[in-house]
């Protein structure tokens, strides 16, 4: 307990130091509330990506280097099935372009859930007593992912065009303009931190996963068909990811380059956050998230050096394992 | 299935693990409503020959029948779907779950915990007291009752209990040979036992692994009387 007292008191000292370097760094109210506000939202897309990778490492061993290629994939779903054109063509289907947009969400989710479910059951499972190949399977997957959208998409990123309601609509405070979008996005990555931690607290399969990330050997001698808790856990971390794809897409677009830049931030804030842990890697995401936009305002400001923003996820990493080496909430080894 | 029919019967299993030969022909029964003991000095085998049975290292020969079913090529959540339950070497308890949890996921059906409550609380008394701490935060006896316990919460009709005394104080120990005692009313039990002194006090039938084979069984009251034996297989007196 004490050792969580303090991860907690990390954390916090952590963030408010970003908030006052945002405040002390920014022109005014307006711009601050930007950055914090872009900040949360890449916050959550990163916890979107970083929690699958973080429950599939702990449950299974797996470092699935994929996620980011799902969030990619969720991305282009997304996309395709809301504009006109491309593989699927709804817009004569279904003009309401809400409906439409709550549809390309729902496409994106069965997509990554279908992928990942082949990957494990047809791919991962001959080779779990081979961790080294998992390995490098699921980073030649990140690969055939990337080509696949080469070849079915083009390799020319898309950017959101068909608009929809939360897409347009703006409110004001410090007589800046901000996104609702953005809001709606952070809005869906607290309510997921949240049904995520009760699934794991309250249900059996939660414990289930608990325990299997402390000794699946274990969980399996009590008569507990193990893999399948496997493929169901890859499964729902892989759908996570691809729906994250697709509701940042209207923001972010579509682009090869989501999989890896998602990917390495995500790594980074399961390895900060601490390996296994859930509620580090829902803190770590915050904390990478907000310091890759302070970064970004900071640079756009006084540097115009926008590399630093991407520098970001890996500096932090570096400076939380000099002070915690087993991570913000991890276990020490 | 005939009740004077042995419960398990291990009949000449070779186990390897990874290129080691472990098991190199282990054979013995298990009569229903007995404490059945594997004795044999450190690393004889006798730990792999649970782990053999639970399907955690499969055997690559020889046959294992539980209740006349052949265990052999099934997984382990399956042999122990069919009323086997595990106490492993070092408990194996769940450290970031409570006691309560580490109870609940032993369910094979809803409601299994709060059957078997009170078998559980009467042998068990003080888990009661711990039922929302950690695993983790409870003592070496504590967890192995709660190991015990876990592997009461589903109608088991056979326990392997592997080790239950190592690493305790004397008193710890008093109170689960009492307990093991009385559950032997309940289930059939097979005990792997370094305590020489337990073991002799608990199981009527042992056999003695030695070197990866089962060199003899018989009824414990032979063994005890047997010097030269006890001195020969375990190096104790």
């Amino acid at each position: 307990m004490l050792r969580q007292r303090t991860s907690w008191i990390t954390i916090i000292i952590l963030i408010a130091a970003l908030l006052i370097f945002a405040a002390a760094t920014s022109r005014n109210l307006g711009t601050f509330g930007i950055t914090v506000l872009s900040g949360l939202f890449q916050a959550m897309l990163l916890f979107l990506v970083a929690s699958g990778l973080s429950i599939i490492f702990g449950l299974m061993d797996v470092l699935n280097f994929a996620q980011g290629g799902f969030f990619m994939i969720g991305a282009y779903v997304a996309y395709d099935v809301h504009h006109p054109g491309g593989l699927i063509d709804m817009t004569g289907a279904i003009p309401n372009a809400d409906l439409r947009f709550f549809l390309s969400i729902l496409a994106a989710i069965v997509i990554g859930a279908l992928l990942g479910a082949f990957l494990e059951r047809g791919l991962l499972r001959p080779l779990y007593a081979r961790p080294i190949f998992q390995l490098v399977l699921t980073f030649g997957v990140s690969l055939v992912l990337v080509e696949a959208v080469r070849f079915i998409w083009s390799t020319t990123p898309y950017s959101w065009t068909a608009l929809f309601s939360v897409r347009e609509g703006y409110f004001t405070l410090f007589e800046q303009q901000f996104s609702t979008y953005r809001l709606f996005v952070i809005g869906i990555g607290f309510f997921l931190i949240v049904a995520i931690a009760l699934l794991l607290q309250r249900t059996r399969i939660g414990i289930i996963i608990r325990a299997g990330v402390e000794d699946s050997g274990m969980v399996e001698a009590l008569g507990i068909n193990v893999r399948a808790v496997f493929t169901l856990v890859f499964t729902f971390g892989c759908a996570v990811a691809a729906f994250g794809g697709a509701i940042a897409a209207p923001f972010l677009g579509a682009s090869i380059g989501m999989s890896s830049s998602f990917l390495l931030s995500a790594i980074a804030v399961v390895v900060l956050g601490g390996l296994g842990s859930y509620v580090g890697t829902a803190a770590g995401s915050i904390l990478v998230g907000l310091a890759i936009a302070v970064m970004a305002n900071y640079s756009a400001e006084f540097l115009n050096l926008p590399v630093l923003a991407s520098m970001t996820p890996m500096l932090l990493l570096v400076l939380v394992l000099l002070l915690r080496p087993s991570g913000l909430f991890g276990e020490r080894r | 299935m005939n009740p004077t029919d042995p419960i398990l019967t291990v009949q000449a299993i070779h186990t390897f693990i990874g290129q080691f030969h472990i098991l190199e022909g282990v054979s013995f029964t298990v009569p229903r409503g007995s404490i059945s003991v594997l004795l044999g000095r450190n690393g004889a085998g006798k730990t792999t020959t649970l782990k053999s049975i639970m399907g955690m290292t499969p055997p690559r020969e020889g046959t294992i029948l539980f209740d006349g079913q052949n265990l052999i090529g099934k997984r382990p959540y399956h042999i122990a779907q069919l009323g086997i339950g595990y106490v492993p070497e070092h408990r194996a308890i769940f450290k970031e779950l409570t006691v309560r949890e580490n109870l609940e996921i032993a369910e094979r059906k809803r409601g299994d915990l709060a059957r078997r409550g009170d078998l559980i609380f009467d042998l068990f008394p003080d888990l009661k007291r711990l039922y929302t701490l950690l695993g983790g935060n409870l003592s070496g006896g504590q967890q192995q009752m709660l190991a015990i316990a876990r592997a009461l919460v589903p109608d088991n009709r056979l326990l392997l209990i592997d080790e239950p005394s190592e690493g305790l104080a004397p008193v710890i120990i008093e109170q689960l040979m009492s307990a093991i005692e009385r559950l032997s009313a309940q289930t059939t039990i097979l005990l792997v036992e370094q305590n020489f002194r337990m073991a002799s006090k608990l199981a009527q039938l042992y056999t003695i692994i030695d070197d990866g084979r089962s060199a003899i069984s018989g009824s414990m009251s032979d063994l005890v009387r047997d010097e030269a034996l006890i001195q020969r297989y375990l190096g104790v007196a």
